[in-house]
């Protein structure tokens, strides 16, 4: 009974992470038909900025909400300021080339990201766990939880429904699903398609960014966390249907409870669940849970 | 043989859509058929029929006298029927050479699994065939352009030959003359035409242009709801009232003057 | 490979031949590694021809390499020749296998497929207490039909049988050019509907093509194994899948040659970054990457038919 309710926790707590760092990939594909693997230079960028924030707010004394928020808007920030350079500056040179060479660009942004990283803040790890500890811990039904935890459900589930809102009720969110659908006839229909496109970019960016401020106190800010995280949520977005927001949430939870409870009841398939079930939903519907496939266009 | 293809009481239907029914038709060797009909009246759901890419629902298919009802798309190329299509099928990053060479050996392939890999593909009789059928088509002083720089009705010829290359019994054209302008449909028929006459293959040919169908087929064949509605020489089929009623229009002129055949 | 190909291709394996000897021992052990990693070039541009990119093909590589040290650790078997043989065959098996699955994908979704399937390995391996997890374990010096070379000469040998072991291959990945199934990779990639509508199975196609990358990747990592002595399952993580992947971008697919020189070039650029800025490799390498990208989009090999064509222009 402890264990399964420990397996839901922990599967809620990781599918929060992976949704609030999948949103933005799954964001870019869907509307720019990139696969942006500079994603978890997005994510590692926030990771890092949150933890210089941290610093400068814990030497100063802030209030711990305040000083949260500060280490959010920083990594935000430069989520923002990198979107807009990665887009302007590079991604207008490849546009309409074809879907894989545009992968292996993103691909060669992320590795000179990586190294940028290292001029930034050096190959030291960086601590920035004083927010979770701050928050404290509460006893649910016999087991321990971090409120820092509970925060990070309640902040995916609050990107979640404003994602839905949105798209559903805001102008910016229709005219993004015009372009999700068809790039094509938006255009001809009027719809500013690049406007879209660069907007969308800097979003995905600060989501991602945010993904990485998020988690910061959780682990140790050191080089190489945005490799394993892009092919984490890789297996997110291709499992929910690569451009769906719905698709990225449901992932999100199947990949957590999957993993939490491999975690809990045979650690040895911890890896290895996350990607079986990757290639299992990709055997049975190749373009994701929620994506049909699009007819040939003569 | 009696006849090189003859479909007998031949229906599809899609849960409650029936899209084809009670169609029986025989088509003698190096006949030219022509096939009208409006759009959704089942003139592509028969040709996809007697391809294989669709199961018929009831009826047979009979091809030189021996049945192919149901048989894999694949191994009704292998026996000897091919096709062409509406928007031009071609290999656009290659040229018009190397289009017909890859067809041309596809069609010489040895069998069996390694087929694939033991054929070579500038093999001198694939070669010859290649440049054989692309004279035939005279397309040949297209021959080293690439196939996406081609004009519309080069690359109806070309799509053609590639279907034709491997010495097909009998073809089946669909809408041959579409997207092209009018000043130029006669002329690319009539090459077309007597390519395949001179290859004595037997063609079925989708077609919408009424005067296209009366110069060029030896027989009309028209469709609607599913069926055929009206089946003789071009003359009687279009003359027939139904037809004029549900998908020619009247004629002006009650008798059309046919030039001699090629 | 045209004659003159044919010519230029054996004058540059006897050069690569004889000059091993003269140069340092460092430069015989990068290269072997180098030579080793572009079989599995050879085998992604086997692929890329039809428009295939699989962003997964370490699985191949790891698999070669484990098979090669896991039967010198359980047999005692060493000897050199057999183990790269058992290397490919694992590699090429597992590949007839997973080829079922792959060949009904395109595009994106066969890259990210076969991405899944090589961090799969890579799960189960990092979990593996007994295949020593994530340091994995080393293996056994081999043997050459039962000569057992001193230290000095091991680099040569594996050295001149990584070699032929690619000469062999360039051999017949060139004939393979030369077939219908290796000249369909471009009508593939074009129109595989109207392929198909020719009377080929696209699936089996592109299953053979598969499996003979498998073939070619284990055969690489076999190598690669016996080179530097040592597995573990990094050998199937991403990042080694986008290496292959971004060297086969480098070298561009034009021609057989153009893997071994482009891995080559890799491996050069690679060590090269790395000794002058040991922090920043990464960022030149990327950089490298982009520049080929947005400049030579079709490889280091499309300079030599650019200049080809001049010549041809010219005369």
């Amino acid at each position: 009974m402890l264990t399964s309710f420990a397996i839901l926790t922990d599967g809620l707590v990781y599918a929060a992470y992976l949704f609030i760092v999948a949103i933005g990939l799954t964001l870019i594909f869907g509307v720019m038909k990139i696969l942006n693997v500079a994603h978890g230079s997005f994510y590692a960028f926030g990771a890092y900025g949150a933890a210089t924030a941290v610093g400068i707010y814990a030497n100063a004394d802030w209030p711990a909400a305040l000083g949260f928020l500060f280490m959010l808007v920083l990594a935000m920030t430069i989520g923002l300021v990198m979107g807009i350079i990665l887009e302007r500056g590079l991604l207008r040179q490849v546009y309409g080339k074809d879907e894989v060479i545009t992968v292996l660009v993103t691909y060669a942004t992320f590795l000179i990201l990586e190294d940028v990283i290292v001029l930034l803040w050096g190959p030291q790890s960086y601590a920035a766990y004083q927010p979770m500890v701050s928050a404290g811990n509460i006893e649910i039904g016999g087991l321990v939880l971090s409120n820092y935890d509970i925060l990070l459900v309640a902040i995916a589930a609050a990107l979640a429904l404003l994602a839905y809102w949105s798209l559903k009720f805001t102008r910016y969110g229709w005219l993004l699903t015009t372009v999700i659908f068809d790039r094509e006839t938006a255009a001809a229909f009027g719809v500013n398609v690049t406007l879209i496109y660069t907007v969308t970019f800097i979003i995905g960016a600060m989501l991602g960014a945010l993904g990485g401020a998020v988690m910061a106190p959780k682990i140790a800010v050191t080089l190489g966390i945005g490799v394993e995280v892009i092919v984490l949520a890789f297996a997110v977005v291709a499992i929910g249907g690569m451009g769906s927001i719905e698709g990225a949430l449901v992932g999100a939870l199947i990949v957590g409870i999957c993993r939490a409870a491999a975690v809990h009841l045979v650690p040895q398939l911890e890896l290895f669940v996350i990607y079986g079930v990757m290639a299992l939903v990709l055997v049975v519907r190749p373009y994701g849970l929620f994506v049909r496939a699009q007819p040939r266009k003569i | 043989m009696s006849a090189i293809l003859a479909v007998r009481n031949l229906e599809k239907t899609f849960g409650s859509l029936v899209a084809a029914r009670d169609i029986t038709v025989s088509v003698p060797a190096e006949q030219t058929v022509g096939v009208i009909g409006a759009n959704g009246a089942g003139k592509t759901t028969f040709i996809n029929m007697i391809t294989g890419h669709l199961r018929p629902s009831k009826g047979s298919i009979w091809f030189e006298d021996k049945e192919i009802t149901g048989q894999p798309s694949r191994e009704i190329t292998r026996l000897g029927i091919s096709r062409s299509f509406q928007v031009a099928q071609i290999f656009p990053s290659l040229t018009v050479f190397e289009n017909m060479c890859i067809a041309a050996a596809i069609a010489r392939r040895s069998g069996g699994i390694f087929g694939n890999i033991v054929t070579p593909v500038h093999s001198p009789a694939a070669t010859a065939e290649a440049e054989a059928t692309i004279e035939l088509f005279q397309i040949g002083r297209y021959r080293e352009i690439t196939a996406s720089a081609l004009p519309q009705g080069v690359r109806k010829l070309l799509d053609i030959g590639m279907a034709v290359v491997g010495w097909p019994r009998l073809l089946l054209l669909d809408e041959p003359t579409s997207g092209i302008s009018i000043e130029e449909k006669f002329d690319l028929m009539k090459v077309a035409m007597s390519a395949l006459k001179s290859r004595k293959i037997t063609v079925l040919f989708v077609e919408h242009d009424m005067e296209i169908v009366t110069r060029f087929a030896d027989r009309v064949l028209a469709f609607y709801d599913g069926t055929v509605i009206a089946d003789g020489t071009p003359t009687q089929t279009l003359s027939n009232q139904q037809v004029q009623e549900l998908i020619s229009g009247v004629r002006l002129k009650t008798s059309v003057k046919k030039p001699g055949h090629a | 490979m045209s004659g003159r190909g044919q010519l230029v291709g054996g004058l540059m394996f006897l050069f690569a031949t004889a000059a091993a000897p003269l140069l340092p021992d460092w430069i015989v052990s990068l290269a072997t590694v180098a030579l080793a990693n572009a079989l599995v070039v050879l085998g992604l541009v086997v692929l890329w021809r039809a428009g295939l990119v699989s962003f997964g093909q370490a699985i191949y590589y790891c698999i070669g390499a484990y098979a090669v040290a896991l039967t010198a650790r359980w047999t005692g078997f060493r000897d050199a020749f057999a183990l790269v043989v058992i290397g490919g065959v694992a590699a090429g098996l597992v590949a007839a296998l997973i080829g079922f699955l792959l060949a009904r994908y395109r595009e994106i979704f066969f890259a990210m497929l076969s991405l899944a399937l090589s961090m799969i390995l890579y799960g189960v391996l990092v979990k593996t207490e007994s295949l020593g997890s994530t340091d994995g374990f080393s293996v056994a010096t081999p043997t050459f039909l039962g000569f057992a070379p001193h230290r000095d000469t091991l680099g040569l040998s594996l050295y001149w049988l990584t070699l032929g072991v690619d000469a062999v291959c360039a051999v017949l990945i060139s004939a393979y050019y030369r077939s219908v199934a290796g000249a369909l990779a471009a009508p593939i990639r074009d129109n595989e509907i109207r392929v198909e509508f020719l009377g080929v199975s696209v699936a089996s196609v592109v299953h053979a093509k598969v499996v003979i990358s498998g073939v070619l990747g284990g055969l690489g990592g076999a190598l690669a194994a016996l080179t530097i002595g040592h597995v573990d399952p990094n050998m199937s993580y991403w990042t080694t899948s986008g290496s292959f992947v971004f060297v086969t971008i480098l070298a561009g697919a034009s021609s057989v040659a153009a893997a071994f020189v482009g891995s080559l070039a890799y491996e050069a650029v690679r060590s090269f970054a790395f000794d002058l800025m040991p922090q920043l490799w990464q960022m030149t390498l990327g950089s490298v990457l982009l520049l080929t990208i947005l400049f030579l989009p079709n490889g280091l090999g499309s300079l030599v038919s650019r200049v080809k064509r001049r010549e041809e222009a010219k005369s």
